[in-house]
C-alpha cells in the first residue's frame, strides 16, 4: 500500500520514456536490416518526393525516410544537429546559408517554379490588371514567407499607382500557401498569388493567370548533402537523382520546371 | 507513519515535476527577452494594431457570449426536457474540437460557399476575411467555456432561494436578475475568464476563417506566428504581452472568488 505513489511515479516516468523512445525504435529496426537515408524536404514537394522515394529505395536497396516541414524549420533542425542526410529546400538561399556555415557539404539547384495568379475556375479575372479593380479581393503570402516575398518582389516591378491599387485589395497575408489556396477554393477571395505547382495540385478547382513575363521572379529550389550525413554516398546519389532519374521525373510531373 | 511520509514525498515530487514542466516555458518567454527589447518591439508597426484588434474583438465576443449565453445557461440549468443531454453535448462540443476543425466547420457553415453563405451574402454581411469573421470565430470557440460554467453555477444555486422569491410573488424574470445572477456570480466570473482567455489565444479558426491582415483580422496570436520565422524577438515580445494579460485575467478571477462569501468554485 505504501508503495503506491512510487509505483505511480515510476509508471509516469515509464510513460514518458515510452513516448520519447518511439523515434529510436524506428531507427533501430531500420539499422538492423538495411541502410536508411533520412531526407528532410520542404512541404511543397511532399507528393512528388513521396512517389519517387520508393523507386529510389528499391534501386539502391535502402529505406528512404522522408520528413516534410517548412524549409526554415528543417534548416533550424539541421543547425540543432538533427540526424539528416539530405536537405531539400523550397529556395536556394537556405542551402547556401547552411553551406556557408559548413553544415552542407554539396549543394545543387534542382528545380524551378513559377509564381502565378490563381483564381477559382470560371473566374472572369484574366490579367494582373484585373486585380487592381475596385471590389476584387486578393490574398497573398505574408512578407515573412518565400511566396509572399516573391509576390511583393513581382508587384514592385509595376508602376507605383498600379502596385498600390493591387495591394489595397489584399484582404489576407497568409502564413503559408495552403492558406491562400484554401481561401480561393472556398470562394473567400477572388485571386491569390501562389506557385504554378500549387494550382496543379488542386485538380482543376483553381485556374492560372500568368504574370507578365517581365515581372516573373526567379523561383529556384536547392538541395544539399549534410556534412555529418551518416550515409554520404547514398545522399549524393539522391541529390543526383533530383536532377536526373525517378525523382526528377516526379518533380516535372508535379509541375516543377528543370533547373 | 512511514506510509504517510511516502505519500507526502510522492505528492511533492509530482507537484515539483508539474510546476517545473508548466512554468519553465512561460518563464523562458520572459527571460529570453529583455524589458527594453520588449517595449521596443511593441512600438514596431503592426504589434500595437494586433493588440488593439485582439482586445476589441475579444471584448465584443465576450459581450455577445454573456448576453446570449447567460439566459441560455439559466434555461438549461433550471429546466429538464427530453434530449437535454444531447443538446448540452452539442453546445460543449467546440471545447474539444481542434482549431483546424473549428475553422473548416465555420467555413462550411457561414463561409462564402457554406450552407448559410448565400443568405449572409444576400444580407450584405461579409464575414470571411473581415473583422466580423474574427468575432464569429472567437464566439464559436469560447462560448462553450462560459455556458458550461454558467450552467453549473446556476444549477448549484440553492433551490430554496428561488422558491422563496417565488412565494414572495416575484416573477421568474425578476428573480433571475435579482437573485440567481448575484448568487451565481463567482461561477459566472470564472466562466467569463475562461472564455476570455480562450478568445485572446484563438489562432487556428481565425486564420482559416478570417485570414490574417494587419488591423483587420491579424490578432496577437496570428501576429506572433507571422513573426516567428523572420523576427523571433518581436514574436517573443508579443508572446510575453499575451502571457501577462492572460495571467492578469486569471489572477483577478482568483481575487474576485476569494472575496466572495459563498466561496469560489461552488459550481464544481
Amino acid at each position: 500500500m505504501r508503495r503506491t505513489p512510487v509505483v505511480v511515479a515510476l509508471a509516469a516516468c515509464a510513460l514518458v520514456a515510452w513516448g520519447c523512445g518511439d523515434d529510436d525504435e524506428g531507427e533501430a529496426d531500420a539499422s538492423a536490416g538495411e541502410t536508411t537515408l533520412v531526407v528532410s524536404a520542404a512541404a511543397s514537394m511532399t507528393e512528388a518526393l513521396e512517389s519517387c522515394a520508393d523507386t529510389f529505395g528499391e534501386e539502391e536497396d535502402a529505406r528512404v525516410r522522408l520528413s516534410f516541414a517548412g524549409s526554415d524549420e528543417l534548416a533550424a533542425q539541421i543547425r540543432q544537429g538533427a540526424e539528416v542526410d539530405v536537405f531539400v529546400a523550397a529556395n536556394t538561399s537556405l542551402p547556401q546559408q547552411l553551406r556557408a556555415e559548413g553544415l552542407l557539404a554539396k549543394t545543387a539547384e534542382f528545380a524551378t517554379n513559377e509564381l502565378v495568379i490563381a483564381v477559382p475556375s470560371g473566374s472572369e479575372i484574366d490579367s494582373l490588371d484585373d486585380l487592381a479593380e475596385d471590389g476584387v479581393t486578393v490574398v497573398m503570402g505574408s512578407e515573412s514567407v518565400p511566396v509572399g516575398a516573391y509576390t511583393r518582389e513581382a508587384l514592385a516591378g509595376l508602376p507605383p499607382a498600379r502596385e498600390k491599387a493591387i495591394l489595397a485589395n489584399v484582404r489576407s497575408n497568409e502564413p503559408d500557401v495552403n492558406g491562400i489556396v484554401g481561401k480561393l477554393v472556398q470562394g473567400a477571395a477572388d485571386a491569390g498569388f501562389v506557385y504554378a505547382t500549387d494550382v496543379t495540385a488542386t485538380d482543376g478547382a483553381l485556374g492560372t493567370v500568368a504574370l507578365p513575363p517581365e515581372l516573373e521572379p526567379e523561383v529556384a529550389y536547392g538541395a544539399g548533402v549534410v556534412s555529418e550525413a551518416r550515409e554520404p554516398e547514398l545522399a549524393r546519389k539522391f541529390l543526383r537523382g533530383l536532377l536526373r532519374g525517378a525523382c526528377a521525373d516526379a518533380l516535372r510531373e508535379a509541375g516543377f520546371g528543370p533547373p | 507513519m512511514s506510509g504517510h511520509r511516502w505519500f507526502g514525498v510522492g505528492l511533492g515530487i509530482c507537484l515539483g515535476a508539474a510546476v517545473l514542466f508548466l512554468a519553465l516555458p512561460i518563464v523562458a518567454v520572459f527571460v529570453d527577452s529583455s524589458p527594453g527589447e520588449l517595449i521596443a518591439s511593441l512600438g514596431e508597426e503592426g504589434a500595437l494594431d494586433a493588440l488593439w484588434l485582439s482586445l476589441r474583438c475579444t471584448a465584443i465576443a465576450i459581450a455577445i457570449i454573456l448576453l446570449v449565453g447567460t439566459p441560455a445557461a439559466y434555461f438549461l440549468a433550471t429546466r429538464s426536457f427530453r434530449g437535454k443531454a444531447a443538446l448540452v453535448t452539442i453546445i460543449e462540443l467546440p471545447l474539444v474540437l481542434p482549431p483546424a476543425v473549428a475553422g473548416i466547420a465555420l467555413l462550411a457553415a457561414v463561409g462564402p460557399s457554406g450552407i448559410l453563405g448565400g443568405a449572409i451574402d444576400a444580407a450584405g454581411i461579409r464575414l470571411s476575411l473581415a473583422t466580423a469573421g474574427v468575432i464569429v470565430a472567437l464566439v464559436f470557440v469560447s462560448a462553450p467555456f462560459y455556458i458550461r460554467q454558467a450552467m453549473a453555477s446556476f444549477a448549484a444555486v440553492d433551490r430554496a432561494l428561488l422558491d422563496a422569491s417565488r412565494t414572495l410573488g416575484i416573477s421568474e424574470a425578476r428573480s433571475f436578475v435579482r437573485v440567481m445572477i448575484p448568487v451565481a456570480i463567482p461561477g459566472l466570473v470564472a466562466g467569463t475568464a475562461l472564455a476570455l482567455g480562450r478568445a485572446l489565444g484563438e489562432f487556428g479558426a481565425t486564420l482559416m476563417f478570417a485570414g490574417s491582415f494587419q488591423g483587420i483580422t491579424q490578432t496577437v496570436p496570428l501576429a506572433i506566428y507571422d513573426r516567428f520565422a523572420t523576427d523571433f524577438e518581436s514574436a517573443l515580445a508579443l508572446s510575453a504581452v499575451l502571457v501577462a494579460v492572460s495571467a492578469a485575467i486569471l489572477f483577478s478571477v482568483k481575487l474576485v472568488q476569494r472575496g466572495d462569501p459563498l466561496g469560489g468554485w461552488q459550481a464544481r
